[in-house]
């Protein structure tokens, strides 16, 4: 193969530099391969440093009754059956490990009075079951891996974007074709297997917590090279997103604030939550505020408070308050910490919320309520994926994290991503590492496939008149909010089934100006790809799931219904394109054996 | 509502100068947030680094009216009326724009001997909240590198560079050297190699820090305390000579095996 471009041999090629990225580096790296991490960022940058309350391990330091047993069916639960049963349970029985083993690198923990790893309490966990560092787990996170991964010596290629996954001639992933962001030159990477870690897709949506960066590559990518992707309509709107001043809506406010306390209160000072229990929670929750207040200082004095239900039900809860017209004055709901606990708690426990709200908002959350309301926040769906190794379907292709699909089902528990992160980025590892220990992986590299992809990259430089990028952008944000939001009816979805063919028309139309060396209309023109394919995805998921079911509910069918949880939308592509038609099929869910199947009956 | 006008410095390495934007502004928003408008209307090319726009990736870190600070979490409102300057970084080599070739840092930290535990125990170990929070402290760095920014050891001599790793890593081997479970020794390191003796703790690194860390006084002042008495011990030194022994080593750690 001869390259006119920058090219670099690994063995392992990972993509993506957060939590899920860097424990596989670390993993591959320890079985003596040689490994290469890309990251759009820099190192440290990644979404994960956004992850606040914790990381989910049923380790019962605080709660000796708790085991994997539990967290299983919690997750299960939380995601409303539609998991991935296996990727749940290795969750549950590896978390604690893994906890542990960040410990060993560096990680600092919160202490419980014994000096053991304190655990918090949050939505859905019938235990204080995360493990964290006030409220900047993530950061403690990427930190400690991000550490480990240096003293190790592994090549990092930072500020350097993935274009396309590259082929050999036989349908196997060979590497892949990227752009350096403060050069805009290209360069090509062939590898015996790639991780795909790139996170999420939240960008798509105009209220986020997610970063630039979220624009599902990883997804889009996949589903290009041959891979599936399932359950992408089930997007999860956390429930407590900034909602003032206007240019921070969305940004992000930790479930710990409720997990320590905090409650929800509508215009009228009301805790409305207590009114939206849904029928499979009305067993594990209390019933009035005395029986949820005790709870928090022993969980067997009372019943868990209803603002700690999972993250759908509390978000649906919020956005029919604001309907009803009992909403604060810039369209959320009350978030009250301030009347409950003191200043020195709230401080000492939510210190990045506090500074977050003085410094952005005015608002000092030790004696006034915030105000809040749903913002999108993570994606359930992703990659099809075997729970043991993070295989695709298309041979040397692995992912883990957020990219990846099948873990978390319909609806995600707090503090189930930090620690699906290390759980599936250590197997990974394991699985590329095995992988090409069989002696299968791909030994060519079709270079044409990388050059057809710098074409498409270049040609909004050739285009003197066209779209300006970031309308686009914009566009796409309002239409997707407004048409694949939190709640979903048929015309409104099929609309924007309908549009993101306009859109995709446009994003052809684009003209770029300026050169490729740190151009950041160019960097958004390469991602609106992306970002197009991920929602046509989720508008063609969204259509097809006539039934509200976690991060999925439809208007005009808002219950579920059991024949949906039998199996996932998966979706590929017809012709491996960018703009190709995608084609949808039912996917069986993994039949689950019974031994675990009556962990989720266990009512109490 | 009314305009805001920034004055932009915009070139690459080969030079550039400052250009005037002027654009509406509204209620509650942060430098960040003007400068995403003009990107997404006069200027696309404009070239600015960010990620989370909430203050907890320093990612945004650039000098606004000559002052180190966060693009995201500096509100307009609250700067003095007028026009509002905005500059790369000083010490780092530009890339374009806003952006700078914060590389510098990656190297040093290369550079940091790794944690070196001793195994763990069953259960796990046990550290209790007044042990870890001197380290968590330290911990809360975001890495936006606006205290190597300001350090006027680099800032204004970059042959410094070579020998100096900057607050940013001096709260780094304080972590390391004040962390519960490390065993390994780095202050003749940090004393040799990454030139500790060059701060004269005039506290610049501390104010800037938008995490509100005490860099001189909690990190900086106690490593050099550490340092000092490492070095002129004189049984300490007298071990040094007999044992010819250096504690310190990058690789241990690394290759320990998960649990």
């Amino acid at each position: 193969m001869t390259s006119t471009y920058e090219h670099h041999d690994y063995d392992v090629l990972i993509i993506g530099a957060g939590g899920a990225g860097l424990r596989a580096a670390i993993e591959a790296k320890q079985r003596g391969l040689k490994v290469g991490i890309i990251t759009k960022s820099l190192l440290g940058k990644a979404h994960t440093v956004m992850a606040e309350g914790g990381m989910a391990a049923a380790m019962g330091n605080v709660y000796a009754d708790d085991n994997w047993k539990v967290h299983f069916r919690d997750t299960m639960r939380g995601g409303k059956y539609l998991n991935n049963y296996r990727m749940a349970e290795l969750h549950a029985k590896e978390s604690p490990d893994r906890v542990h083993e960040l410990e060993q690198w560096g990680a600092l923990f919160d202490r419980t009075k014994e000096g053991k790893i304190l655990q918090r309490d949050f939505g859905g966990h019938r235990y204080a079951r995360l493990a964290h560092v006030g409220d900047r787990t993530g950061l403690e996170l990427i930190r400690t891996l991000q550490q480990k991964v240096v003293s190790m010596d592994t090549d990092v290629f930072m500020e350097c974007k993935v274009l396309k996954l590259v082929h050999d001639g036989e349908g196997r992933i060979a590497g892949c074709v990227a752009y350096w962001r403060p050069t805009g030159e290209f360069v090509t990477f062939s590898a015996k297997a790639v991780i795909l870690a790139t996170g999420g897709a939240g960008k798509s949506w105009k209220f986020t917590s997610n970063s630039w960066e979220g624009t599902g590559d990883g997804h889009a990518m996949a589903l290009w090279a041959g891979a599936q992707l399932i359950d992408m309509e089930c997007i999860q709107f956390h429930p407590t997103g900034m909602v003032w001043p206007l240019s921070v809506r969305g940004l992000l406010v930790t479930e710990g604030v409720r997990g320590d306390g905090g409650v929800l209160r509508n215009s009228e000072g009301k805790r409305f939550m207590f009114d939206y229990v849904a029928p499979m929670f009305r067993d594990e929750t209390a019933e009035t505020e005395e029986e949820g207040d005790k709870w928090y200082d022993d969980h067997t004095a009372g019943r868990r408070p209803p603002e700690l239900l999972p993250r759908d039900e509390v978000a649906r809860a919020i956005n029919a308050e604001v309907k009803a017209g009992r909403g604060s004055p810039h369209g959320g709901v009350f978030l009250d910490i301030a009347s409950r606990r003191t200043p020195e708690f709230i401080r000492r426990r939510l210190p990045s919320m506090y500074h977050q709200f003085m410094e952005l908002a005015g608002v000092d959350i030790t004696s006034e309520s915030m105000e809040i309301g749903p913002t999108c926040h993570y994606i359930m769906g992703g990659v099809k994926v075997d729970a043991e190794t993070a295989a695709t379907l298309v041979p040397g292709l692995f992912a883990a994290g957020e990219v990846a699909g099948g873990m978390h089902g319909a609806n995600r528990l707090g503090g189930n991503s930090l620690s699906d992160l290390v759980v599936f980025g250590r197997r990974a590892g394991i699985g590329a590492a095995e992988y090409i220990a069989s002696g299968e992986a791909a030994t060519s590299f079709d270079m044409a496939e990388a050059e057809e992809a710098i074409r498409e990259a270049t040609a909004p430089f050739d285009r003197t008149e066209g779209e300006n990028p970031y309308d686009i952008q914009r566009d796409l944000q309002e239409m997707m909010q407004l048409n694949v939001g939190i709640i979903r009816t048929a015309s409104e979805v099929e609309d924007a089934i309908a549009q993101l063919e306009v859109f995709t028309e446009r994003v052809k139309n684009i003209a770029v100006k300026g050169g490729r060396a740190y151009n950041p209309g160019w960097n958004l023109t390469t991602d609106l790809p992306a970002m197009l394919t991920v929602c046509k995805t989720v508008a063609r998921g969204a259509s097809l799931r006539k039934e509200s079911r976690g991060g999925h509910t439809r208007e005009d069918f808002p219950l579920a219904d059991p024949e949906f949880a039998k199996f996932n939308f998966a979706h590929t592509t017809d012709g491996g394109n960018w703009d190709s038609p995608i084609v949808t099929v039912e996917s069986p869910l993994l039949a689950m054996p019974e031994e675990l199947k009556a962990l989720l009956e266990e009512a109490k | 509502m009314t305009d805001v006008t920034l004055r932009i410095w915009r070139g690459d390495a080969s030079g550039g100068d400052f250009e005037n934007y002027s654009v509406e502004k509204n209620e509650g928003e942060v430098v960040l947030d003007v400068i995403h408008r003009i990107q997404a209307t006069e200027a696309p090319d404009l070239a600015c680094r960010w990620n989370c726009k909430a203050g907890k990736c320093g990612s945004c870190a650039a000098e606004i009216n000559g002052k180190p600070g966060l693009l995201c979490m500096t509100r307009i409102d609250q700067l003095p009326e007028g026009p509002v300057t905005v500059t790369p970084m000083k010490t780092f080599p530009i890339i374009r724009d806003l952006v700078t070739d914060v590389s510098f840092n990656f190297e040093m930290a290369k550079k940091v001997p790794a944690l070196l535990p001793p195994p763990m125990p069953e259960g796990g170990y046990v550290m209790f909240q007044e042990d870890v929070e001197r380290g968590q402290e330290f911990r809360k760095c975001i890495e936006c590198f606006m205290c190597q920014d300001v350090c006027h050891v680099i800032r204004d001599h970059e042959e410094n560079k070579q020998h100096y790793a900057g607050p940013r890593f001096f709260i780094r081997y304080a972590e390391l050297e004040m962390h519960p479970l490390d065993t390994n020794d780095r202050r003749d390191l940090v004393r040799e190699e990454m030139g500790l003796g060059y701060c004269n703790i005039t506290k610049c690194c501390t104010e800037v820090c938008p995490e509100h860390i005490k860099i001189t006084d909690n990190a900086i002042i106690p490593l050099k305390e550490r340092v000092v008495d490492a070095h002129y011990d004189p049984v300490a030194w007298l071990g040094r000579k007999i044992l010819r022994r250096t504690t310190r080593s990058s690789s241990d750690a690394a290759v320990q095996p998960a649990p």
